[in-house]
């Protein structure tokens, strides 16, 4: 295999997901023009924005072989919380910081039950979950919260504000698809998902980097659900309901393992879009809407095996590597 | 007598590696068939082919008479054979009466289960063994004493006529093995047949009723056990010819750099080791599986931090609670277990190699990706590691040049001790030579090596001294000169000053 092949087939899952995602793109183009004519691919794009924010930190968390299903809570809770501020009559920057902060915290108390006292991640996130969308919903009885006029688009008008919030995920997405290659953290991470003992042996902390990889995804659940609840004037303290889910299946159908170690952000990134668009393409083209779900779910199912199917072909292929 | 069991010229690889070459082997009803040899002298390999858990590559498994084709556990059960291990293999949440009952429920309607017929089973069965067991209490409850008597009693109920022991007093206290062989005997005068696997030669002499050596996957002798004695057992055992050239160079040996003062760890049964390494000395460490040697190493790594005793480094006297400190101070440890925690699979070859120096190559957290170019060629070089690429993933390597970049990333580390644990464990013959070849020119550059090895030929080979283990203590350590496999062998089966 020459070197440059070899770089490609690094890359296969996420252009065979980027493969399907033109390949609908171009249906649309013959059997829907019209999906191109208004602004559907604006609001696609920016009702991925926050998917993609919390993919990014999803990204992390399976690479580091776990998993927080927690986030649809915490989703709801920092979009309360920034309402609530931003109506208290703080300047925006702040809001958005004390949000970002209030998200890590949430993510802290997650990572410290995992790392620290060395729980599954799933039943942890489990409680937490539940426990947060409990205390919210005791908090606000399911009522909303009205933010300011200036929360609003960042009080920019729609059009810069919507800018702003794509461009935003944008710049998290591109740190994160950069950092995990060229910081020595994001190597860190990688080889505590592949093998947490080979790591420890290496004199890397496992420990450490699963309860700052919780802390991260907590403050990009922070700042996903502010450039969320900046869409309408109103704080729905339900606007993180399913999201867990949805990010989830984004990021597995983008190729990060959920065996740790194996995927990238420009994967979690693809996912995201290719769901996002499942929605407005079945609208254009005359599917009823019922089918949405029945499709995402086939697509997560074919991520999957075709998963299993690498792996097994991988470990054949290395076999045989090992014979000569 | 009958005969229970015939292997004949049973021969098994793995990717390779010899295990068994043309094994034959027999077992009569009504006597005790001691089964010894050194470390992967195929005892294990051996008894999964007779239990069915592996398939011979070639020859003949003949149960009660019966020629087995396609043996499986399920298979090789039927027939009435049934093994013990050294750690029990039973259900702990489980009662004692599930456990014994496990797999021979009764075949009625739905399957019923019947409790009170399970229980007088249980009990019958524990007390033709003269267990007093209650068979209620689930096993997570008992000893290991009785957890094995438990074993012993749901081999009976399988109905086994042939039963293999695989180091059943390994872990008993004296008075329990008393017990356990005189269970032993009664079961012999009832007509079963037992392989009983040990090291301890002792307890054989007075077991036994014949002995087969294996040694290097074939059987070397089968006697009856009356007609050899203990020097003659470890003579079998050890007496090959050392035909490999070892490229040991004759080095100046330095200053002490790493010592261990009465070093000892509880929780791993590592017990007050006394040791020093030199720089550019090779000090091999050897002794039977289990004999704490690996312990010692995990000891030193931060691991399982000692409890006693001191470790001096470099003339300091130093703690090592974790393997982070340990690398701090310039230890490197690669495990024996390659293919899981030596290289990471999923990742490059360069990821690989620079694992264990991420923060030297980055500078306030961003990685230098040149720098890691250069550091995973230059090792590649030097090695001569054959990958398709520094930006394949380690998996897709042979285990030799898997094995090279293991050390690759603890000698990126640039570390004065280096703990080797069994360097050259499953790998073809060209690359291990190479490994041995590596390990002469680390020596020659001041490095003070430690290295594991179950082979006593490398042992023996490699070394400047050479200390042994027993039972988690070093029951001595031997110069280059004075050292030959039985004076090894001796020290490792805790007979000191025999043979």
């Amino acid at each position: 295999m020459t070197n440059k092949t070899n770089r490609l087939f690094c890359w296969k899952r996420e252009l065979s997901v980027a493969g399907a995602y033109g390949g609908l793109l171009l249906l649309l183009a013959g059997a829907a023009p019209d999906f191109y004519a208004g602004d559907k691919f604006r609001t696609i794009l920016v009702s991925s924005a926050p998917v993609l924010v919390a993919a990014v930190g999803m990204t992390l968390v399976i690479l580091a072989r776990h998993i927080d299903i927690s986030i649809g809570s915490q989703f709801s809770i920092c979009g309360v919380v920034a309402g609530f501020l931003a109506a208290a009559g703080l300047p925006m920057p702040l809001v958005a910081a004390l949000t970002v902060v209030g998200g890590g915290l949430m993510g802290a108390a997650n990572g410290a039950l995992v790392a620290g006292l060395g729980l599954p991640s799933i039943v942890v996130t489990l409680a937490t979950m539940v426990s947060f969308q409990e205390a919210l919903r005791w908090e606000r009885q399911g009522a909303k919260v009205m933010g300011p006029p200036d929360f609003y688009w960042f009080g920019l008008g729609q059009t810069a504000g919507q800018l702003l919030v794509v461009a935003g995920a944008g710049v998290v997405f591109a740190a994160f698809a950069w950092g995990l290659r060229g910081l020595a953290a994001g190597r860190a991470v990688y080889a505590v998902g592949s093998d947490a003992e080979a790591a420890r042996l290496a004199g890397i902390r496992p420990g450490r980097v699963v309860f700052w990889t919780f802390v991260t995804m907590g403050a990009l659940t922070g700042l996903a659900s502010l450039l969320a609840a900046v869409r309408f004037p109103d704080v729905d303290p339900n606007m993180g309901k399913g999201l867990e889910l949805q990010v989830i299946a984004a990021v597995v159908v983008g190729g990060v393992a959920i065996s740790g170690g194996r995927g990238t952000p420009v994967g979690a990134l693809v996912g995201v879009l290719l769901l996002a668009s499942i929605g407005p393409a079945l609208a254009f083209l005359r599917i009823p809407a019922q089918w949405e779900k029945a499709i995402q779910g086939a697509i997560i199912l074919v991520a999957v095996a075709s998963d299993a199917f690498n792996l097994r072909l991988r470990r054949h292929a290395g076999a045989g590597l090992v014979a000569r | 007598m009958g005969t229970l069991l015939r292997l004949t010229e049973i021969s098994k690889a793995f990717d390779g590696v010899q295990a068994l070459r043309g094994v034959s082997f027999e077992l009569r009803a009504g006597e005790v068939h001691a089964l010894v040899g050194e470390n992967g002298a195929g005892k294990s390999t051996l008894i999964k082919i007779v239990t069915g858990a592996h398939r011979a590559d070639a020859g003949t498994v003949e149960i009660g008479g019966r020629a087995v084709v396609e043996n499986s556990p399920l298979v090789s059960r039927s027939l009435g054979v049934a093994a013990i291990y050294q750690q029990p293999a039973l259900f702990p949440d489980l009662t004692v009466a599930e456990n014994v009952a496990l797999g021979f429920e009764p075949r009625g309607a739905w399957r019923r289960v019947r409790w009170g017929e399970r229980r007088a089973r249980a009990r019958g069965l524990l007390e033709r063994i003269g267990a007093r067991i209650d068979e209620d209490l689930p096993v997570s409850a008992l000893t290991m004493p009785e957890q094995q008597l438990v074993e012993i009693a749901r081999a009976l109920g399988a109905d086994a006529r042939a039963l293999i022991m695989d180091e059943p007093t390994a872990s008993l206290p004296e008075r329990d093995a008393d017990n356990l062989f005189r269970i032993i005997r009664e079961l012999r005068g009832q007509g079963v047949g037992i392989i009983y696997i040990s090291h301890r030669l002792d307890e054989l002499a007075s077991l036994a009723d014949r002995v087969t050596v294996l040694r290097d996957g074939s059987a070397v002798a089968t006697r009856a056990m009356k007609e050899v004695d203990r020097a003659e057992l470890i003579r079998l055992m050890v007496g090959r010819e050392i035909s490999t050239v070892f490229p040991k160079r004759s080095v100046k040996v330095g200053e002490t750099v790493l010592e261990l003062r009465g070093v000892g760890c509880r929780a791993s049964g590592v017990r007050g080791v006394n040791l020093s390494v030199r720089a550019g000395e090779i000090v091999g460490l050897a002794g039977l599986v289990g004999a704490g040697r690996t312990e010692l190493a995990r000891v030193l790594f931060g691991l399982t931090p000692a409890d006693s005793g001191e470790i001096v480094l470099g003339g300091r006297a130093v703690a090592i609670r974790t393997p982070s400190q340990a690398v701090a101070l310039g230890i490197a440890y690669v495990p024996e277990d390659r293919r899981r925690h030596g290289v990471i699979l999923d990742m490059a070859v360069a990821a690989n190699a620079s694992l264990a120096v991420l923060r030297r190559l980055s500078r306030l957290g961003f990685l230098d990706l040149e720098g890691e170019r250069t550091l995973a060629e230059e090792y590649v070089g030097k090695f001569s590691i054959k990958a398709a690429s520094i930006e394949s993933p380690a998996g897709t390597l042979s285990g030799g040049n898997q094995q090279k970049v293991a050390l690759a990333r603890w000698l990126a580390t640039k570390p004065r001790v280096i703990i080797l644990d069994e360097p050259t464990q499953g790998i073809d013959v060209g690359a291990k030579s190479e490994i041995h070849r590596l390990m002469g020119d680390l020596a020659a550059e001041g490095m003070a090596i430690l290295m594991i090895s179950s082979e006593l030929p490398e042992v023996l080979g490699m070394s400047d001294r050479i200390a042994v283990m027993h039972q988690g203590a070093l029951a001595g350590i031997l110069e280059r000169a004075e050292a030959t496999q039985e004076t090894i062998l001796a020290l490792a089966l805790g007979h000191r000053g025999a043979a």
